[in-house]
């Protein structure tokens, strides 16, 4: 799985240069395309570079959150909530924590914290899989409540608006939580929906 | 919602500050420990990008970039999503440095604050990397049927784009 994901991504990326190549030739957009080259490279280094100071702010000031216990306070709050999502797990078990302390992560916005406690979610729950090779309606509510964004302040998102002279680059806030949640509700929605059927 | 945009920061500037003091966190050492991870983080994601955001300038100046929004403007129309932003959402499922540069781009072409750049922002910003981090925590346990998974994900990814749009929309009209 892993690998075809590494595949996809470099036959698109591959894809991309090989179209421009092709498309300049027949545009005649070729001292464009060289330009390019050149740029986009000094560009993603200067974007770096310009985002830095404000990603590490924010990474620190989210530090101090996680140092003071938000993370453990926060998963407190949401257990109510996940255990409907995961009625296979009661609270107190090791797959449950394992889940909450990734969501809560997830939210506070250390993904670096965030991937660990999802594995480990993962290895509880793959216990007591009946088939080790396919995913159990659990795993894969888990798995699609990460691949909704739950951030609660998406400070990348703010700190390129910033790099990119954004008036205010957080006014963004509240169309990010509504379509966030109405998203993660619709996936959850189509999770719990095909449960019962077999796909792939 | 101005209000919201310059209040925002510093209030939560202020609610991390007052909440770590309260829990007797030495602040300023928690700051500097987390600074640190985002440098090494900042840094780890530079090489990724260099070589995403070459590809995607190159797609741009060769005028394909154009070109593939154009072709698919008939389904952005469709979905109420400005054209310029489809590529965004082609991409933003598989790579999340890919997403960055087209963001760039968009930026760079539109304005961060036009309707454009904001439903681009919201687009990437309530959205993870679906395929990768399907690939991260199958593959961590050896799962090879994932059943429902990506059809659910893909789902939630796309109800997302339609509504990154309304909700720009509703906040911003446009």
């Amino acid at each position: 799985m892993t690998n075809e994901v590494e595949n996809l991504l470099n036959k698109v990326w591959a894809g991309m240069i090989l179209i421009s190549i092709f498309c300049a030739l027949a545009t005649g957009r070729m001292p464009q395309l060289s330009d390019a080259v050149l740029a986009g490279a000094g560009n993603a280094a200067e974007l770096v570079l310009g985002m830095l100071g404000m990603m590490c702010a924010w990474t620190g000031l989210m530090k101090i959150a996680d140092a003071g216990g938000l993370t453990s306070l926060l998963a407190r709050v949401l257990a109510p909530v996940l255990r409907r999502l995961f009625p296979a797990y009661p609270p107190e078990s090791p797959a449950a924590k394992a889940v909450c302390m990734n969501i809560t992560a997830n939210l506070l916005g250390l993904g670096n914290a965030a991937t660990p406690m999802g594995i480990a979610a993962m290895k509880e729950m793959q216990k007591n899989n009946t088939d080790v090779k396919t995913a159990n309606n659990s795993m894969v509510m888990f798995v699609v409540l990460n691949t909704a964004s739950l951030q609660l302040i998406p400070t990348f998102m703010g700190t390129l608006r910033a790099n990119y002279g954004a008036a205010a680059p957080f006014d963004i806030l509240p169309a990010v939580w509504i379509t966030s949640i109405l998203s993660l509700a619709v996936g959850l929605l189509a999770a719990k929906l095909l449960e019962g059927r077999k796909v792939g | 919602m101005d209000k919201l945009g310059i209040y925002a920061v510093p209030i939560m500037i202020l609610l991390i500050l007052l909440f770590g003091m309260i829990r007797r966190v030495p602040v300023f050492d928690a700051f500097v420990e987390g600074a640190k991870e985002g440098l090494a983080s900042s840094f780890s994601i530079l090489p990724t990008l260099v070589g995403l955001i070459m590809a995607v300038t190159m797609l741009k100046a060769s005028g394909a970039l154009d070109m593939i929004a154009s072709f698919l403007a008939p389904v952005a129309q469709l979905l109420g999503l400005p054209a310029n932003v489809m590529p965004l959402a082609l991409i933003k499922p598989i790579s999340g440095s890919g997403a960055t540069a087209l963001l760039t781009q968009i930026f760079e072409s539109s304005g961060p604050d036009s309707f454009a750049g904001r439903v681009a922002s919201v687009m990437a910003g309530s959205t993870e990397t679906t395929f990768y981090c399907i690939a991260v925590y199958y593959g961590a346990v050896g799962i090879k049927k994932t059943r429902h998974t990506i059809p659910a994900a893909l789902t939630a990814d796309f109800a997302a784009f339609v509504i990154a749009a309304l909700s720009v929309r509703y906040f911003f009209g446009g």
